[in-house]
């Protein structure tokens, strides 16, 4: 019973972020946004105390349910493990093994340095949760993104609405690579070996299993009852079942209740650690949700098959090259920031914003000390003043909320420099004013080129200026934009 | 100042003044109230310019246009102006001694012996649920004041007589069958008729409300009797001075320095059955503009009317772009695809996906619509925001689209609804 409520909500969660990370249209967050803001390492990133007390009190209570059900990386590898269990003999493929201590509290170490010394990004790369948001808008979303468009294009077929096509494209090739191989470690960790990743690389997992040693409820085995069949230990995914000596580790036990459900028997049981009374006899276990789960693989593996409808491209069209990166020294971040620095030490890459951003604005970076983390790029859209989406997704606080529009059209994450040179009016000597007509703020006066008296060209007032891009995004000079934005080091209020 | 014929082959300026409007300021006691000397200031230069006509009513100015303005033209002779006031008796009861009443005020309020051009104020509403030629009936000819004015008429007193329309066309017809019906006896009626004129209620004014009859209409039947047309709402309560930018833009383009107010005073001013056409000039600056339009008027060309035409339909319902998918305007330098933007919007017209009103219930399907269609059919650089205004496709244009002020509407429109974040 305990590992059915256990695998449903498994489910529940697992699909649920991973919507929340594949979802484009802008509506799943306002239903499952506190999905992300109460992972662990994101909620002591944004220094959110609610959510770290909380689950430090569930762990305390129940054991590292937080492993088994809320961390979507977890609930990955169990699926993972349960269809590597499904192969002929190799059901009872576990064995206890001992706990790799140096390992375990070594890595937890070298990760909270990292986080100390502010690369957040770097360290990251081991942190579950953002490895999985990682994977789902990687490897997950290009999926979903080409089932949708196929659907968009049956719809069209039809003059429905129902589907609307979304762009599916690489925003960043180390962010993939990154992605794939923390993909592959983990299916692999997961296929071989079940929780392996959880119980030696994770530094959620270790903390969490430094609380779940003294947890009130644990599953105890009933020596007077015990067979000494070994299931058990057979079937613990994370092997910390020592059945010679009939002990559980708790540091490394993720609460999943296979053992309860399989124990020949009845004599394991889920009870307080002060507890004292006589056991009854368990009963027998059934496979519970477990279609969903191949209903849902199915469906993953079937959609890799489908191809990806190509944009339609009208004929006659001119050929627009792509913009090149603009000489910009620093790249802004979004309004809710604060800081370029408050952002690179909390953001741990996970990708939700860049997921939600509806202007296709943020991209994930290519540099080291940022790797993954997202900024802004200016040539798929621009920062509308409306729009506060990431800063009320992120959940670590690297994006504080930002709570309207008209608080974040005060906030200069940056401001626009111009290249008289590049400037079309100058080139092409034609009128333009594309930057000056979309500013939102008013912050682009069009006065006479110094060069060349008759043409217009932008001048830019700093103090008005609020570093949106809707200047650089609509500037048609190529391959550097005539007009771009520079960010700010520090977030001001105009 | 271009002057036309007045019933009696007088000159009557074809700008009269509008005394609906008069400035105002607030006084000692925190009240606003009309500003008598700036109304002086603007009498007297409108006097000085050839202004002749002056339109006032006893509601005007919360009841206090008609004394400010008799007090400003009373300093001048009384042969230099002529007045025209009405029997606004719709709001009052409509007794023969309440609106006698009022009829006497106007003349002590004016500080006239006599009105040269009075007017049955706004006939053809309905009150209540009384319908228009009920309330017709009961406010002029059941109590007699018909036959009161027309006796005062006789007598002098009034000039010329006639009415200001507003409403069913129902009774418009019934006013000028009773016109044909005196003329038939060898008698005459109404002396001027006024009536709500410019170049979107030409043609549009049913588009633009159910309510409305067509100025072509009205103007083509007064025309036809020979009656001198007075026009009020030139500007459509001022909205045709305040155009769309790419309306604007399309009237500066054609003449740099005339503001688009000047285009809609000389599409009235450029039928030859119009008497005057009324402006309700608040600051002087909109008198000196009016009076640079109106010394001399300078009449449309056939050209002129169509493209007014043109900018009529566009502002009444946001039309078909005519774009026949041709091709001729691409490829467009900076990499817009004109016929492919012209071609979602139609799209979304004829469907009826063009809704601005988020209160609207359809206003969310309509947006959804709207933008799912444009993500389909058009990648980002492709958009009409990308259009930079270069003009290089205009000529090409074998419509005559007015491309990048299209453009610019359309693009308006998008970021209209792109700024409202709520999912899709």
């Amino acid at each position: 019973m305990l590992r059915k409520i256990r695998i449903v909500a498994a489910c529940l969660f697992f699909a649920g972020i991973t919507l929340l990370f594949l979802d484009f249209t802008g509506a799943v967050h306002l239903w499952l946004g506190w999905m992300a803001k109460i992972q662990l390492l994101p909620a002591v990133l944004a220094l959110n105390l609610g959510v770290v007390v909380a689950l430090a009190l569930l762990t305390l209570l129940l054991g590292r349910v937080y492993c088994s059900v809320i961390c979507p990386l977890g609930v990955m590898q169990d699926i993972v493990s349960w269809i590597s269990s499904r192969r002929k003999g190799k059901k009872n493929r576990f064995s206890y093994m001992k706990e790799q201590k140096w390992l375990r509290y070594g890595l937890l170490g070298v990760f909270i340095v990292l986080l100390l010394a502010g690369l957040t990004s770097v360290a990251s790369l081991i942190a579950p949760y953002s490895a999985y948001g990682r994977i789902a808008t990687q490897l997950f979303a290009p999926v979903y993104g080409w089932c949708n468009n196929l659907l968009a294009a049956i719809a069209e077929h039809y003059g429905s609405y129902a589907f609307y096509p979304t762009e599916v494209y690489l925003k960043s090739l180390p962010l993939l690579i990154v992605a794939a191989v923390t993909f592959i470690v983990v299916v692999v960790l997961a296929w071989r070996g079940g929780r392996t990743w959880c119980n030696t690389v994770c530094p959620v997992g270790t903390v969490l299993g430094l609380l779940s040693r003294f947890s009130l409820l644990r599953p105890v085995i009933d020596t007077d009852k015990c067979i000494n069949c070994g299931v058990c230990g057979k079937r613990c995914k994370a092997s910390c079942i020592d059945t010679k000596n009939h002990t559980i580790d708790y540091s490394r036990c993720v609460v999943c209740f296979d053992c309860i459900e399989n124990c020949n028997g009845g004599a394991i049981k889920y009870k307080a650690r002060f507890h004292r009374g006589k056991e009854n006899s368990g009963q027998a276990g059934h496979d519970g949700g477990r279609r969903a789960f191949i209903a849902g693989t199915a469906l993953l593996a079937g959609a890799v098959t489908v191809e990806a409808k190509k944009t339609k491209l009208a004929e006659g069209v001119a050929r627009i090259e792509d913009k090149q990166v603009p000489p910009r020294k620093v790249a802004p971040v979004p309004a809710g920031s604060g800081s370029i620095k408050n952002f690179h030490t909390h953001c741990t890459a996970c990708q939700l914003c860049i997921s939600k951003c509806p202007n296709g604005v943020l991209c994930p970076s290519a540099k080291f000390d940022t790797l993954m983390q997202p900024e802004m790029h200016f040539d798929k859209g621009f920062c509308r003043v409306e729009c506060t989406l990431c800063s009320n997704v992120c959940p670590a606080g690297a994006i504080r909320p930002v709570d309207s529009p008209a608080d974040k059209s005060a906030i200069q994450i940056g401001h626009a420099v111009v290249i008289p040179e590049n400037c079309v009016a100058v080139r092409d000597g034609v009128h333009c004013g594309n930057c000056a007509r979309h500013c939102p703020v008013g912050a682009i006066t069009l006065v006479p080129s110094s060069e060349n008296p008759t043409v217009r060209i932008p001048a830019v007032n700093p103090e008005q200026c609020i570093g949106c891009g809707a200047c650089e995004f609509h500037c048609p000079a190529r391959p550097v934009s005539a007009i771009y934005v520079e960010g700010h080091q520090v977030h001001k209020e105009r | 100042m271009t002057c036309r014929k007045g019933p009696k082959g007088e000159d009557v300026s074809l700008l009269g003044y509008g005394c609906m409007r008069w400035p105002t300021i607030t006084n000692g006691e925190g009240k606003t109230v009309i500003d008598q000397e700036q109304v002086n200031a603007l009498v007297d230069h409108a006097l000085e310019h050839g202004i002749t006509y002056f339109d006032t009513a006893p509601m005007y100015g919360q009841g206090e246009s008609e004394r400010v303005t008799g007090n400003a033209l009373s300093r001048h002779p009384r042969s230099s102006y002529t007045i025209a006031t009405k029997l606004s008796n719709q709001r009052t009861d409509w007794s023969k001694d309440a609106a006698i009443k009022m009829y006497r005020h106007s003349f002590e309020a004016l500080q006239v012996d006599y009105i040269d051009y009075y007017l049955l104020h706004s006939v053809g509403g309905t009150s209540g649920n009384l319908d228009c030629m009920e309330v017709l009936k009961q406010r002029f000819f059941d109590n007699g004041m018909f036959d009161f004015l027309l006796k005062e008429r006789e007598a002098g007193r009034i000039r010329y007589l006639g009415f200001s329309f507003h409403g069913d066309q129902q009774v418009f017809d019934h006013l000028l069958a009773m016109h044909d019906e005196f003329r038939e006896r060898g008698n005459h009626l109404w002396d001027f008729v006024q009536i709500q004129m410019n170049y979107v209620d030409w043609r549009l004014a049913q588009t633009r409300s159910q309510r409305e009859v067509n100025a072509e209409y009205l103007y083509g039947e007064l025309a036809r009797r020979g009656i001198p047309v007075v026009i009020m709402e030139p500007l459509l309560g001022g909205r045709l001075a305040n155009l769309p930018q790419h309306d604007a833009d399309q009237l500066l383009q054609r003449t740099p320095g005339a503001s688009p107010a000047s285009w809609a005073f000389r599409f009235c001013g450029s039928h030859p059955g119009v008497l005057t056409v009324l402006s309700g000039m608040t600051y002087m600056e909109h008198l000196e503009d009016n009076l640079a339009t109106f010394c001399p008027l300078d009449p449309l060309t056939e050209r002129d009317f169509a493209m007014l035409d043109a900018i009529a339909a566009d502002y009444v319902n946001h039309p078909l772009v005519p774009c026949t998918d041709c091709k001729y305007c691409m490829p467009c330098p900076y990499g817009v695809d004109i016929p492919g933007v012209f071609s979602h919007y139609n799209k979304c017209v004829n469907e009826g996906f063009i809704d601005e009103d988020r209160q609207d219930p359809h206003y969310r399907k309509a947006r959804r619509a709207y933008l799912v269609s444009l993500a389909r059919n058009l990648n980002l650089l492709q958009q009409a925001g990308h259009c930079i205004g270069c003009a290089q496709c205009v000529q090409a244009c074998p419509q005559h689209i007015a491309i990048p002020g299209t453009m610019r509407r359309i693009d308006a429109y998008t970021e209209q609804l792109m700024s409202d974040t709520s999912p899709l």
